[in-house]
């Protein structure tokens, strides 16, 4: 029986089409998991069901229960028990876990909370999402995959019917998006209707029981995953075309070295006393490319963003060394003058100005070279962003287009074209394919082999180890704060770089 | 796997979509705009045409000139992230240093000029230290600085007024620049447009303005066009740009038919020209509306944010120290309670204007027209005899309006 059947929706924002005329049916009881490309429609389409954008803002219906469901915001859809989670976490850091989950729907009589069933009812609530922390934990002091657990128990607290994720995933470590997965299908079993978005395939065979395939705002196709459905199936009809392999063909020969760090110690920046990055040393060789693996917190973020311009801690002590000489990189412009970028895990917070267009933000990390004598050329710099635009398929209807209405992959290319335009010799990359789909993980590989071919040298820190495993020479292990391990592509494999973490 | 061409599927062309959207989208600078000949045309008629007489637009720049020079040193200020509560105070403070100077010292004028510009860049630089360095908030930083630059004014001038000034140092608010045009154009200009006597200057001046609004105008469409970039309706730019065309060589006729060009207008129109061009076409610009839109990301980016936030108040000081030397030229005198609550003045006509209280939006010209707008509303009010408290409440209602038209018009573009 369908829970929800969401008919012919269309939305269109100034320029572009977001939706067109996409169907949606979703049984009850079930997880359904909606999968396209980046830019393809799926946040917008969640942002409808929940009445984000209000009934009257799209063309089409909406029939819930089999009821017609116009919503005028998201009030009136958490009335009818439809919960939405979406892509970017709307925790707030400062307040506890109990204090979030019951933000706006407080345990209070006359206006005065009333803590101690608050407390017991967030403890009810972390059983059962099998989280094991203390209710006035603040948020800001769990990590991510955490955060993601008191969302759901929050969306659990409320009277929930259909809960959407939109891509819950994304930033988790492989060990925790499992287990939220489960928890899924805990949820499932009691009778909760999922709605799920993800670029992980793997992970959408592992949950979903049918499929809704959206294309450039279309519906293109719904498959049904109970009878098992593979990888290649979806991806045919996500990108429109048979894709074979992952990860672009490449034969690479290192040349001489280009980057040395050297016992790179870092303290953390409030906390004195806690060393973060002990005594690291890694190198990479022209034409290379370096992975670094580890988990959540074991320092590879702080390790990239302190050797970069010292954007993070403090007594920062080592040396670099590029091409063999030593290099100032004490601060960003110095670093980025020597020849090193780092693209951030982080693009809202730390990589783009959102409220600027993409030609601004493409530029912003090289004025210089679109401008002479400090006067910015702005045909230049169109040219510019038309180039990176093309080069790495954003998908926007012109570069004049604030980045805070692009998709949050197409806002992830943006933030790599920044830097891409700096011509660095050495590129960090952080998390590069985080929330990126399948096809533009490969447009983006394929940027790095060129990078390599052309004598670059490149850093990639990733939570995904077949990324890792796929595309690097050699990959160093991290786990808290030091580097535990150094593998060549050839004798690396999953288990090798989790074995040299937990033996630590 | 090929990289198929993604190109080919590239959303629709924005130049497609209609003429209300690009309104919708747009509605802040037309409606700024609109506001403001609105508000003129009402002023024009309950003031049986007071308004715009000769004496009265003369008047009404210089009145406005100060806030106007401040204003684009607070658009930048506001634009960078923060804000300066003391230009009011240091515009007094450095009132009374001039007057000090130059009625009880006796320095020469040209010395007090240059003495009291460093000492406005070095208010605002060491407010701005405070600022960008420690990470005081500007908000606390200004707001001492404001009670600070008040009390010593009153302690410079010992609660006296002091003045008048010399000659050639009022020539500063209320000289105007002597036409270099034979004597014979003017009086023939003058018989033709039925006028006592016409300043040719100001009249040249009005029309070579007006022409290069237009030429920036067509050359910016031009290259819009080339790039694809969402064009306005031609009907639109054509209006637009004859109303600002219009607007301006009246403006000049009118002064033309008084003294001619005041001298502080000259100051002002280079000045806004100036900080126009900086914020909009120059590196410095550009990385001043990073830090404000996104500190972190401007910082990552290998911007200097801190060095940025500090030049902002520095030139902040000078601005306000300029300000303060046209008031009390203007005054002829000057007095403790000079720049009293003029920094509200200020900040009210950049937020008119359409920039953000979070930073990183804003421009020079929509905070002049901004300040324009509550210069007129000042002078027509007070043409018309209406008292101080209901100017208060009109300016204070007419600001609310006009930020909760930006924040309905944000909401809207979802
Ligand atoms: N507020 C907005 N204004 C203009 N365009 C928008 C806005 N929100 C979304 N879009 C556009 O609508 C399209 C669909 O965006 P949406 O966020 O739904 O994509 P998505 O499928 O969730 O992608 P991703 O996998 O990258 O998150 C994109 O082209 C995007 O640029
Ligand atoms: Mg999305």
């Amino acid at each position: 029986m369908a829970l929800l059947s969401m008919q012919n929706i269309s939305k269109t924002f100034p320029g572009v089409k977001a939706l067109d005329r996409v169907n949606l049916d979703v049984q009850k009881g079930e997880i359904h998991a909606v999968v396209g490309e980046n830019g393809a429609g799926k946040s917008t389409l969640m942002k409808i069901l929940s009445g984000v954008y209000a009934h009257g803002d799209y063309d089409g219906d909406i029939l819930f229960d089999d009821k017609p469901a116009r919503f005028a915001g998201i009030s009136d859809s958490e009335k009818q028990g439809i919960i939405i989670i979406h892509q970017e976490l709307a925790l707030v850091p400062q307040l506890s876990i109990a204090e979030n989950i019951f933000l706006g729907n407080e345990c209070a009589s006359n206006g005065v909370i009333d803590w101690r069933r608050t407390n017991r009812r967030t403890d009810e609530l972390l059983a059962k999402v099998g989280l094991v922390e203390a209710p006035t934990t603040k948020v800001d002091n769990i990590g991510v995959g955490k955060q993601q657990l008191v969302e759901i128990a929050k969306a659990l607290s409320k009277d929930v019917k259909l809960l959407i994720l939109d891509e819950p995933t994304a930033a988790l470590q492989e060990n925790d998006s499992r287990k939220l997965l489960d928890l899924m299908l805990e949820l499932k079993a009691q009778g909760v209707t999922c709605i799920i978005i993800s670029h992980k395939l793997n992970e959408v065979r592992y949950v979903a029981d049918s499929v809704t395939v959206i294309r450039d705002g279309m519906t293109v196709s719904k498959l049904d995953a109970k009878a098992g459905l593979s990888e290649n199936e979806i991806v045919r009809d996500m990108v429109g075309r048979d894709m074979t392999h992952r990860f672009p063909d490449h034969k690479r020969t290192p040349g001489k070295m280009l980057l040395e760090v050297e016992d790179w110690n870092v303290w953390h920046p409030e906390h004195a006393g806690r060393q973060v990055i002990r005594d690291a040393s890694f190198n990479v060789r022209a034409g290379e490319v370096v992975g670094i693996a580890g988990l959540m917190g074991s320092g590879r973020t702080e390790l990239a963003m302190s050797i970069f311009g010292r954007s993070y801690g403090r007594n920062i002590s080592g040396a670099v060394r590029l091409n063999g000489k030593p290099v100032d990189v004490s601060t960003v412009d110095r670093a980025i003058a020597a020849g090193i970028s780092y693209v951030t895990e982080d693009r809202k917070a730390l990589g783009l100005v959102l409220d600027e267009t993409i030609r601004f933000n493409t530029t912003l990390a090289n004025l210089d070279g679109v401008s002479s004598g400090s006067v910015l050329n702005r045909n230049e710099e169109t040219r510019v962003a038309e180039r990176y635009r093309k080069a790495l398929a954003i998908r926007t209807p012109s570069v004049f287009q604030k980045t805070v209405n692009l998709s949050g992959g197409n806002q992830q290319k943006v933030v790599l074209a920044k830097w891409l335009f700096t011509a660095p010799e050495v590129l960090i990359l952080d998390e590069p394919t985080r929330g990126i789909d399948v096809g533009a993980k490969y447009e983006i590989y394929s940027i790095i082999n060129d990078l390599a071919a052309e004598g670059k040298g490149v850093v990639m820190i990733s939570s995904e180890m077949p990324e890792l495993l796929g595309m690097c020479d050699r990959i160093y292990v991290m786990n808290e704060g030091a580097l535990v391990g150094e593998l060549a592509v050839g004798d690396a494999s999953q288990e090798r770089i989790m074995s040299l973490i937990v033996n630590e | 796997m090929e990289v198929a061409e993604s190109d080919t599927k590239a959303a629709p062309d924005v130049r497609t979509k209609g003429i209300g959207a690009y309104i919708s989208a747009h509605l802040r600078q037309y409606g700024l705009l609109f506001a403001l000949i609105a508000v003129m045309f009402f002023f024009q008629v309950v003031t049986d045409g007071t308004l715009l007489r000769a004496v009265n637009v003369t008047n009404l720049l210089l009145q406005n000139s100060y806030i106007i020079i401040m204003a684009l040193g607070m658009l930048v200020v506001i634009v960078s992230g923060n804000i300066d509560l003391s230009v009011g105070s240091v515009m007094g403070f450095i009132g009374a240093l001039a007057a000090v100077l130059i009625v009880e010292l006796d320095q020469p004028v040209i010395l007090t000029i240059l003495i009291c510009l460093v000492a406005g860049g070095l208010i605002g630089a060491a407010q701005g230290y405070w600022v960008a360095y420690w990470k005081i908030p500007s908000f606390i930083v200004t707001l001492a600085g404001m009670l600070v630059f008040r009390g010593l004014s009153l302690l410079l001038l010992e609660g006296q007024s002091v003045g008048p000034f010399p000659k050639e140092f009022q020539l500063i608010a209320t000289g105007f620049v002597p036409d270099i045009f034979p004597a014979g154009l003017g009086e023939w200009l003058a018989d033709l447009l039925g006028a006592r006597k016409v300043n040719v200057l100001a009249l040249a001046t009005g029309i070579a303005a007006a022409a290069l609004v237009v030429w920036i105008g067509l050359r910016q469409r031009a290259q819009n066009k080339a790039y694809g970039i969402e064009d306005e309706p031609k009907s639109f730019f054509i209006a637009r740009t004859t109303i600002i065309a219009a607007a301006l060589i009246f403006v000049m006729y009118k002064l033309s038919l008084f003294r001619g060009l005041p001298n502080v207008l000259i100051t002002m129109g280079v000045l806004t020209v100036i900080y126009a061009f900086i914020t909009e076409t120059t590196t410095v610009g550009r990385r001043i509306y990073a830090l404000g839109g996104n500190q972190k990301a401007a910082k990552l980016s290998g911007i200097k944010t801190e060095r940025l936030t500090f030049l902002a108040f520095a030139n902040m000081g000078v601005l306000a120290a300029a300000a303060g030397l046209v008031f009390a030229a203007r005054l002829n005198t000057a007095t403790p309670k000079a720049g009293f609550a003029l920094e509200l003045d200020v900040i009210a006509a950049v937020f008119i204007g359409g920039a953000s209280m979070s930073g990183g939006v804003g421009t020079i010209i929509g905070a002049v027209v901004g300040a324009f707008l509550m210069g007129v509303l000042n002078n027509g009010m007070s043409i018309m005899g209406i008292g101080i408290d209901y100017q208060q409440m009109i300016k204070g209602l007419v600001l609310l309006a006009a930020v909760i038209f930006d924040v309905y018009n944000k909401n809207k573009q979802g």
